[in-house]
């Protein structure tokens, strides 16, 4: 049978986009499909899931309040701090740095990133505890300092675990930056800090944008750094929801809990998405 | 230095070496208020690094650049009563038209009132024909467009001053004669000095009214376009502006004998083996006649006027273009055909080997 071309270039495009399109609806839209039904369900004596109808989940989620209110204060902080260490670090790297010794620091950047992420939080948990830091600091006198456990520990394993994430897409977007823009901007008079502020920094924001999504997202559902350098103490809610479906089998809980992250991530995205459309005064959102 | 012979744009003994490369090696030059200075010469040569210095994207590594009198040494781009039109125009792309060329005027301190501002981009864009266009974003616009803003962005300052970057390179040829006329027009409107940068040898000659060919970081030539053109210092200069016949001639009692022995009209005070230069267009050719008999190989019609190879023996390919004036369609040589060249003896230029 002939087909026509546009017929042809038809089946193409479907043909081309199944393999993403099942690999979505298999493992995205049918998962999270489950878990909005769940979270509407009421968990069964033995634990697990029971149909129902009920808003009763939703209403119950201030019982998790600290875990929301955790996530909500030190990811964003978290991710603010990423960003207040890695902007400069990126613009060194991408502006000021020898082009010869560019690849060898960028490299360093990304080592630890070959290391498995628990291995490196085992570390900190070490330094941090007891026998870590706080005993050399006692040698000098300084005592009774707790490190482990502390809101203070969470944040500082989010900033060591997740720069690099952040530094990549700002130093693509500043590498990426044409030079002479620069130098028109200062041929037009405006001081270095002003050439950042009016020139560097708004055509870097798709990069910094793209930082801030990336390390929000995937902090709001951190799950390991909170429950090796937060002991329990300070939790996330990816610490709630393992404790709900693996411990207390409360899944329909547990779901209406998982809802409403994804729901706060949209949220994140779509904010981050509208003030980089503001700012670099564009409506394209680079994934650098 | 007497007052009366300030002018605009000085450089003394300027050297810039980047490690080894020494990419301009002590070159002197000074360039009248108002006048059109065109730096012409191949890629390499030293220009750009010369108008960068001017510009201050660069330090000089020895010497001094020094502009209305001053010298700016040190003293950052920022600071500098220069403005440049870049290359490939370096316009702000978050910017819209007259944010870029606001651009400028926004940085000046004491701060400008926004009329003020606002009155003068609307100036700006005006003398270079794009008053509708303030609101479009600069990726909507066509190269052309797009030069005018730069310029128009270089020029709302006002500076001592203007730079510009081989600024038609990018353009198609119909548009580049349109802006040669657009910036001669608007350099005598302002009457600023205009630094112009290029390697195109048609530009420089009809935009300039001073020529400077440099070659090899050192300045070949300094002089009006008929100067440069017509009394060219050296071969390089004679070779890179227009196009040259060059022919191997040994000198002898004043006389330039070809390699065969014989005599070729002209005459030079040189010494032994040197060069001869002749333009294509100081040739005659004729079917018949007196002068160096030689065969058409190749013809290209240029409309206008015609270009022929000619093949002479005991010298080689001749170059010879012919004025379409007066001639019809019978007076076109075909290629084989036997033909004469003649020329004025004194058109030919020696130059030692």
């Amino acid at each position: 049978m002939a087909l026509s071309a546009a017929a042809r270039k038809r089946w193409v495009t479907a043909a081309l986009l199944a393999p993403a399109g099942l690999w979505l609806f298999f493992f995205l839209a049918l998962p999270f499909l489950a878990i909005l039904v769940f979270s509407l369900g009421e968990r069964a004596p033995a634990g697990g899931y029971q149909p129902a109808l009920t808003l009763a989940n939703y209403l119950n989620l201030p019982a998790r309040g600290a875990a929301f209110l955790n996530t909500a204060l030190l990811a964003p902080v978290g991710a603010a701090l990423c960003l207040a260490i890695a902007y400069p670090a990126a613009w060194f790297l991408a502006l000021r740095v020898d082009p010869r010794h560019r690849l060898l620091l960028v490299a360093l950047m990304i080592v630890p990133f070959w290391t498995s992420m628990l291995v490196r939080t085992y570390a900190w948990m070490y330094l941090l505890g007891a026998r870590g830091i706080p005993q050399l600091l006692e040698m000098i006198g300084i005592e009774n300092i707790r490190l482990i456990n502390t809101p203070g520990a969470v944040l500082l394993g989010i900033v060591y675990g997740y720069l690099p994430l952040m530094v990549m897409p700002i130093y693509v977007s500043l590498e990426k930056l044409d030079r002479r823009l620069l130098e028109a901007s200062s041929d037009l008079g405006a001081r270095p800090m002003s050439t950042f502020l009016t020139v560097t920094l708004p055509l870097s924001m798709p990069g910094v944008m793209t930082g801030v999504a990336l390390v929000s997202i995937l902090l709001l559902g951190e799950y390991l750094i909170p429950q090796m350098l937060g002991g329990g103490k300070v939790y996330f809610i990816g610490n709630a929801l393992v404790d709900l479906f693996l411990q207390s089998r409360n899944w329909p809980f547990g779901s209406a809990i998982a809802v409403t992250l994804v729901l706060g991530v949209v949220g994140v995205l779509l904010i981050t998405m509208r003030i980089a459309w503001k700012v670099s005064g564009t409506r394209q959102m680079d994934l650098v | 230095m007497a007052p009366e012979a300030i002018s605009d744009l000085e450089f003394r003994h300027l050297t810039k070496r980047y490690g080894e490369v020494e990419a301009v090696s002590g070159i002197d030059l000074s360039v009248p208020k108002g006048a059109f200075l065109a730096i012409l010469g191949p890629s390499g040569c030293g220009k750009t690094t010369c108008l960068r210095m001017i510009g201050g994207f660069e330090q000089p590594t020895e010497g001094e650049v020094r502009i209305a009198g001053q010298v700016v040494n040190g003293i950052p781009a920022y600071q500098r009563p220069v403005n440049m039109v870049f290359q490939h125009y370096a316009l702000f792309p978050h910017m819209n038209v007259a944010e870029n060329v606001g651009y400028g005027l926004r940085q000046m301190r004491p701060r400008l009132p926004s009329t003020e501002i606002d009155r003068r981009v609307g100036e700006a864009l005006e003398m270079v024909r794009l008053g509708s266009f303030a609101k479009r974003r600069t990726h909507e616009m066509s190269g052309g467009q797009q030069q005018r803003v730069a310029l128009a962005r270089a020029i709302v300052n006002r500076p001592k001053i203007l730079l510009l970057d081989e600024p038609l390179a990018a353009l198609d040829k119909k548009l580049r004669g349109d802006m040669q006329l657009e910036l001669l027009q608007l350099q005598r409107e302002l009457g600023i000095t205009f630094v112009l940068v290029t390697h195109d040898q048609e530009e420089a000659l009809s935009m300039a009214d001073l020529v400077c060919v440099m070659s090899a970081g050192r300045i070949s030539q300094l002089g009006t376009p008929q100067e440069v053109y017509d009394h060219p210092t050296d071969l390089f200069v004679a070779d890179f502006v227009g196009k040259t016949n060059r022919i191997p001639v040994t000198v002898d009692g004043g006389v330039l004998r070809l390699a065969d022995g014989r005599a070729l009209p002209g005459a030079s005070a040189l010494h032994g083996s040197a060069i001869a230069a002749l333009r294509p267009e100081a040739i005659r050719i004729a079917r018949a006649g007196d002068g160096l008999p030689g065969t058409v190989t190749h013809r290209i019609f240029l409309g206008s006027f015609a270009e022929y190879a000619v093949a002479v023996p005991g010298i080689g390919d001749i170059l010879v273009t012919t004025d379409r004036r007066g001639a019809t369609e019978a007076d076109l040589i075909a290629p084989g055909e036997a033909v004469c060249l003649t020329y004025d003896p004194a058109a030919v230029l020696v130059f030692p080997q």
